[in-house]
């Protein structure tokens, strides 16, 4: 992936900035664990026995992994196109959302027809979502983490609506118990697991593929070199005569599409039915996978997979050593503030090779080698 | 059903609520609006709130006064705010990243020490309503307006305590001037940074509070996650109200009177689905920034990093 030879030391930096940032997160949380009075070793000993020492670990790991990759793959288009796409969690609430109301319509299709309709419903919902906010932005010059975030709670709304009334589970009313989640879909639409007597499920090879695809359309295809161009320089993309709202739109829109097809996927996949908290936190641990792949979608494969066993890691410490998994959850804030932090190292060097004042480069420079990206500054309003 | 929702009682009731509901919004937003007027946007309330609330929690929890547990908010969200400053004014961080960090750093500690120092949910004895001898025995206006905690009528204070400091003092002037045009501030001698740790630590006391005014002036209880995203609505309301202190308010006020309506709803069984209620402030904030987004000017240089030049 290296392809520029110069400064070869330099790229590597770039490479252990964020590896470093996890270290250093991990050794706050440290601190954390010897105040709690806990040895921070057993505790994050735990955490890997649980997540990788044996099959069933390393299953829940990857499947934990697969709607993490899902979203961070729309994070990185979204942040390379100059879009902050806050809006994850929404979106895959929606795409779950659609996703079992279609396969539920229509139990009778066959397998063949059903599975890649409903994953696609899924999608294509999310890219609703999505692209209600680059609209907003685009026409209406709303700011796009303010939408995403309403977004968020208007779609956790629809969602709690539509789980205690029209698609509340009939056998819950009948039971009378009305836990607030939707009938059990078709087996004809659960997705093949590929580890029996595991959750772990088929989408994670969607997300794998997914993952090249979001490659080739960012680094191999014109409207891939627009959107990144776009979110590197704005206003020099105008002069070059990109639509710039157009491709906001459209940024927001491919996000939007991932997320709602990861919460496809957990539908199909992991719980066979819609439920309550099928988003997981994932909206946010996919932005911080993303950024962990320094907004490279090759990147982010590792990180997901790092991520999901941080996760699935934590809900172990929790039973082994009694910390709680939200130990977790700090820390991916952490990670999230190290990183951008560090971003200032990584702009400041480039800006030195570029040589003088030269603030960022314009799209008309050469397309950045995919090992060094710096979208560090992203464009403002 | 319905006509009960329009008698008398059941009307002053939701006004009641309202009024009281405004509280962590207010404090959360005025807080935002120093910050953002000074060309720093700070996701991270919401996270700074959960410590506030958690923090002010358990101080009161632990049998100490009232307004300790209010001071200990303050001071977790002046470290919260610092914390956003170090990252986002000193290592100029992208602003709307750093603040999910934040977020989920306040998201996962304050229920980190929540589950391990408390472990369940309990109740304390928060703030108590206040009684104004005269005022608050008027019909009507009183239990409306005057039947409130201390904090309550805190965070009403804010509003043209926010407006003054903003619009009358030296320090509103170099706030106002960092974040129109920095460069020029700088060139005259404001420090730029300076000014910007000093809105964050404000913001970040303010959303602590906030959080505090959740756990022991208006619920008085602490849960994980308990403000359900209401700092990041508090973050729209600034944008809301045009980056002023009277906007934030009527914001403010907005939210919190439908989500009163919406709680009456529920007491009083009328067949509405409240999810569907709940929803409407968000859409109307869609609606609103939709429509105003175009004429309003934002502090110019909202969350762009600043770095002076050579």
């Amino acid at each position: 992936m290296i392809r520029r030879p110069s400064l070869p030391l330099a790229q590597l930096i770039d490479l252990l900035l964020p590896v470093a940032a996890v270290a250093l997160a991990l050794l706050v949380g440290a601190g954390f664990l010897l105040g709690l009075g806990v040895s921070p070793l057993m505790a994050y000993g735990a955490m890997v026995k649980g997540a990788l020492g044996n099959t069933s670990g390393i299953t829940q790991t990857l499947t934990k992994a697969t709607p993490l990759l899902l979203v961070g793959l729309g994070i990185c288009i979204a942040f390379r196109g100059g879009v902050i796409n806050i809006g994850g969690e929404g979106q895959i609430i929606v795409g779950a959302l659609a996703a079992t109301a279609f396969a539920l319509a229509f139990p009778t299709w066959p397998r063949w027809l059903l599975l890649p309709a409903t994953l696609l419903i899924g999608a294509l919902t999310g890219m609703f979502w999505g692209g209600i906010a680059g609209w907003l932005k685009a026409r209406m010059g709303v700011n796009e983490i303010l939408s995403t975030v309403m977004l968020n709670q208007i779609a956790l709304q629809i969602m709690n609506f539509l789980l205690r009334g029209p698609m509340l589970d009939p056998e819950q009313i009948a039971a009378g118990t009305n836990i607030p989640q939707s009938a059990a879909l078709p087996q004809t639409v659960w997705l093949a697991r590929l580890v029996p007597r595991t959750l772990f499920h088929s989408g994670a090879i969607l997300a794998l593929v997914l993952a090249g695809v979001v490659y080739v359309l960012l680094w191999r295809t014109t409207i891939g070199y627009r959107i990144r161009a776009v979110g590197l320089n704005p206003s020099a993309s105008r002069y070059a005569g990109i639509p710039v709202p157009r491709y906001a739109v459209l940024a927001l829109a491919l996000s939007g599409a991932l997320s709602g097809l990861a919460g496809a996927v957990e539908v199909t996949g992991v719980h066979h039915r819609m439920m309550e908290g099928i988003s997981g936190g994932y909206g946010f641990s996919g932005i911080v996978a993303a950024l962990f792949g320094k907004l490279h979608p090759l990147g982010t494969v590792p990180a997901s997979v790092l991520f999901g066993a941080l996760l699935v890691g934590a809900d172990k410490m929790q039973r082994a050593v009694q910390v709680p998994s939200s130990l977790i959850v700090s820390l991916q804030g952490l990670v999230v503030l190290f990183v951008v932090a560090s971003e200032l190292y990584v702009r400041r060097r480039t800006r030195r090779r570029v040589g003088g004042g030269t603030p960022e480069p314009t799209p008309e420079a050469p397309p950045r080698s995919a090992a060094s990206p710096s979208v560090t500054v992203l464009p403002q309003e | 059903m319905l006509e009960q929702l329009f008698s008398l009682a059941t009307i002053v009731g939701i006004l009641h609520s309202g009024v009281r509901l405004a509280t962590p919004y207010l404090f959360a937003s005025l807080g935002e609006t120093f910050v953002q007027r000074s060309g720093v946007l700070n996701l991270g309330v919401d996270g700074i709130m959960l410590m506030g609330a958690f923090t002010g929690f358990y101080v009161v929890f632990r049998g100490h006064p009232l307004w300790w547990g209010v001071l200990a908010a303050l001071g977790v969200g002046i470290l919260m705010g610092l914390l956003m400053a170090v990252v986002s004014v000193t290592m100029q961080a992208e602003q709307g990243i750093s603040g999910i960090g934040l977020y989920l750093f306040g998201l996962g500690l304050s229920s980190l020490l929540f589950k391990t120092l408390i472990g369940s949910v309990e109740g304390v004895s928060g703030f108590p309503r206040l009684h104004i001898p005269g005022l608050s025995d008027l019909p009507v206006v009183g239990p409306i307006f005057f039947d409130h905690n201390v904090l309550v009528y805190l965070a009403y204070l804010m509003v043209p305590l926010t407006w003054f400091t903003i619009n009358k003092t030296t320090f509103g002037l170099k706030v106002r001037a960092v974040g129109h045009n920095p460069e020029a501030a700088d060139s005259l001698g404001v420090s730029v940074d300076g000014i910007r740790y000093l809105t964050l630590m404000v913001g970040g006391a303010l959303a602590g509070v906030a959080g505090a005014s959740l756990s022991i002036g208006l619920l008085n209880v602490f849960q994980e996650n308990m403000t359900n995203g209401l700092g990041f609505i508090a973050v729209a309301l600034v944008y809301f109200g045009s980056w002023r202190a009277v906007g934030v308010l009527a914001g403010a006020l907005l939210f919190s009177m439908v989500n009163a309506l919406q709680l009456w709803v529920q007491v009083l069984d009328i067949p509405i689905p409240s999810d569907l209620a709940v929803m409407l402030p968000y859409l109307l904030t869609i609606l609103v920034l939709a429509l105003t987004a175009r004429q309003i000017h934002q502090p110019a240089a909202l969350a762009k990093p600043y770095e002076r030049g050579e």
